[in-house]
């Protein structure tokens, strides 16, 4: 049943994605030239990543706003690490930035495992505090393209038979992480701990550890991002990516993440990303102003999420919310 | 059984004096008076009326929507939109300026826009039963965009005269316009959410929604009210805001969102609902406006007062489970 549910949201959000494209190049054909897609796709790729991690936590009736803070702050510090040790080779810099964000992501799932503080509060909290800590490290200051290494900034433009490495880490990350989701026994919990928290624990499933692994793989990728956004757009500051969580939300619930948990696969996240992706590249070709952008995440958010409870509303789920009243 | 373990019931209940004293409250009250004598005693320029009045600005705008956010938390909701709709009503009166609407207009706008945005959120939470969560996310950049959509970078200047009364007046000497209407509104939500039917429902549906449901609770309706409330006194916190800036910018009262949810959180209200109380967001409005007010004087840098703000929003939730936990630790050896 939801097999099928979640099969005919993915068709309709690629047939939707496909009409969005039909609709802009009726007027402006140049937009879907196959190197204006690769570019769209090159422009969309941290979204994808923060989606997919963003995906997994909410999978787990948990949410995290603090993102793109750990996006900034990863970055900074990666930045940072550069200008002081510019001879440091790319891949350190990759492993540090993973591990970095995925040590943030893990404050996070500490405090709502152990202490099970509601989510939202922790992220909104540690959102503010990783936006501090940048001022803090960097004194207000940025970092600007000249400081940075050349291999620093190379990376993630290199191309690869056609696509920049960045695309590529993209499209490496929705495979192995829907083999992840799919394949192993820690994927399958996600979905467990989110569908049915009771029924999860009495299956041997430890739903706070389930999160905290969520919170850390949510982390681990805002980190990478954090590497890739700073040297590609070869600046680091405070404000970086400032509100990008939003998107990174209004990106799964487009996907057809159910925000309740349970429901969501690796290619709606990516399919939602690439919808908003597609936008944000149209609007300028349409000759619209980038203001109208956040009322439209914000009205995709509404729509999406209005949509999922549609389509979830007729599932049966009154006897599953029964018993987890009576534990 | 000759020794039984310490059980959970007590024998007899604590005196009302006992529970006073243990209270939440108290314990904020506490800090909030050992805050402001460290302020008096690290800045020369803490312990003057003027200043401490101009203190007052820091909380009282937020607290206004604070107030209506502790009902609707406690109700188990959540409005994360509010700053967004002090952006848009802010817009809409700027807006209404340059056509050359008076005063008694703009004040009728800005609530107006607060209350249409409070139904927005309302209706899609109530009638369609979507998470409040998401929902207010979504709005949060719908009602900004507007606001951007309108101004991009532009600003709207050039408010009536009369107009700066509501953020720049004083009623009696230090005594700010702003102050008496956060006074005023914390004794009617002192007694909306204490003293009425209205205030039990809103316990009963944080607690048990579906209880509440059978007691002939409308709890659609209630919750449709509290959102327009909150709507209401973000609009009225606009009028405020806009009437001491005398300017509106789409970037205005950023992140304010989560400055009023740390009031509420602060003041003791429990985030997942069911419990809290006015006072208690009386008193930790206080707090917040105290320590902003000491760093400021202190030159500490706004980014770095968010610091605080976000690790009192965990820390004030963390440390009572913290010690509780300890507790009962301590309680099995």
């Amino acid at each position: 049943m939801s097999k099928h549910v979640l099969m005919s949201r993915e068709m309709l959000l690629t047939g939707a994605i496909i009409l969005l494209l039909g609709i802009i190049a009726s007027r402006f054909p140049a937009f879907i030239a196959p190197s204006n897609l690769v570019n769209v796709f090159n422009d969309t790729a941290p979204l994808i990543l923060l989606a997919i991690g963003q995906m997994i936590v909410i999978l787990t009736r948990c949410i995290d706003l603090s993102v793109a803070a750990n996006l900034a702050l990863t970055g900074m510090v990666v930045a940072m690490i550069n200008v002081a040790m510019p001879e440091l080779p790319v891949p350190v810099i990759i492993v540090i930035s993973i591990g970095f964000g995925a040590l943030l992501g893990m404050i996070n799932g500490v405090l709502v495992w152990k202490l099970a503080i509601p989510p939202i509060v922790v992220t909104l909290g540690t959102m503010t505090i990783f936006r501090g800590t940048i001022f803090l490290l960097s004194d207000g200051k940025w970092v600007n393209s000249h400081e940075f290494s050349d291999t620093f900034k190379a990376f993630p433009r290199t191309e690869l038979i056609g696509l920049p490495l960045m695309s590529w880490i993209a499209i490496a990350a929705v495979i192995f992480f829907t083999l992840l989701m799919s394949r192993t026994t820690l994927g399958r919990a996600f979905y467990a701990a989110g569908g049915n928290p009771h029924a999860a624990t009495y299956a041997g499933i430890d739903v706070g550890k389930t999160q905290f692994w969520a919170f850390t793989i949510s982390g681990a990728l805002a980190g990478l991002t954090g590497y890739l956004w700073v040297s590609r757009f070869a600046v680091a500051f405070v404000d970086l990516a400032g509100g990008f969580e939003l998107n990174v939300v209004a990106a799964c619930v487009i996907g057809g993440v159910a925000i309740m948990g349970g429901i969501g696969t690796v290619v709606g996240a990516m399919l939602g990303s690439l919808f908003l992706g597609i936008i944000s590249n149209a609007l300028p070709v349409v000759n619209i102003s980038p203001f109208w952008q956040l009322a439209i995440s914000g009205s995709a958010i509404i729509i999406a999420v209005a949509l999922n409870a549609q389509a979830n509303r007729d599932k049966g789920r009154i006897i599953l919310k029964r018993a987890e009243h009576a534990t | 059984m000759t020794e039984t373990p310490r059980s959970s019931i007590p024998d007899r209940l604590r005196s009302p004096l006992d529970r006073r004293l243990k209270s939440w409250e108290t314990l904020l009250l506490a800090v909030a008076i050992a805050i402001f004598v460290v302020n008096s005693f690290t800045s020369p320029y803490f312990l003057n009326v003027w200043n401490l009045s101009d203190m007052t600005f820091n909380f009282t705008e937020k607290a206004m929507i604070a107030f209506a956010m502790a009902l609707l938390i406690i109700a188990g909701e959540i409005d994360l939109s509010v700053a967004s709709i002090i952006a848009l009503a802010s817009t809409a009166m700027g807006a209404a300026v340059q056509v050359g609407v008076g005063t008694p207009g703009l004040v009728l706008i800005g609530l107006g826009v607060g209350l249409l945005c409070g139904a927005f959120n309302g209706v899609l939470v109530t009638r369609m039963g979507l998470p409040s969560i998401v929902v207010t996310i979504g709005t949060m950049s719908l009602f900004r965009g507007i606001s951007y959509i309108v101004l991009g970078d532009q600003a709207y200047r050039g408010y009536p005269s009369d107009f700066a009364f509501f953020g720049q007046g004083y009623v009696f000497w230090v005594i700010s316009f702003e102050f008496v209407l956060f006074a005023c509104l914390a004794i009617i939500y002192y007694v909306l959410l204490h003293k009425t039917n209205f205030g039990r429902a809103v316990y009963a549906i944080g607690n048990n929604p579906v209880g509440a449901e059978f007691s002939g609770i409308r709890v659609a309706r209630v919750k449709f009210i509290l959102f327009l409330l909150t709507g209401l006194m973000s609009g009225v916190a606009a009028i405020c805001l806009t009437s001491r800036l005398a300017s509106t910018r789409p970037s205005i009262a950023v992140g304010w969102e989560l400055e009023i949810v740390t009031m509420v959180v602060l003041g003791g209200v429990n985030i997942l609902g069911g419990s809290g109380s006015t006072p208690g967001v009386v008193i930790a409005a206080f707090v917040m406006g105290l320590v902003t007010f000491g760093l400021g004087l202190l030159n500490v840098p706004g980014i770095v007062m968010s610091i605080v703000i976000g690790a009192l929003l965990i820390g004030v939730i963390a440390l009572p489970r913290l010690w509780q936990t300890w507790r009962l630790q301590a309680a099995k050896r």
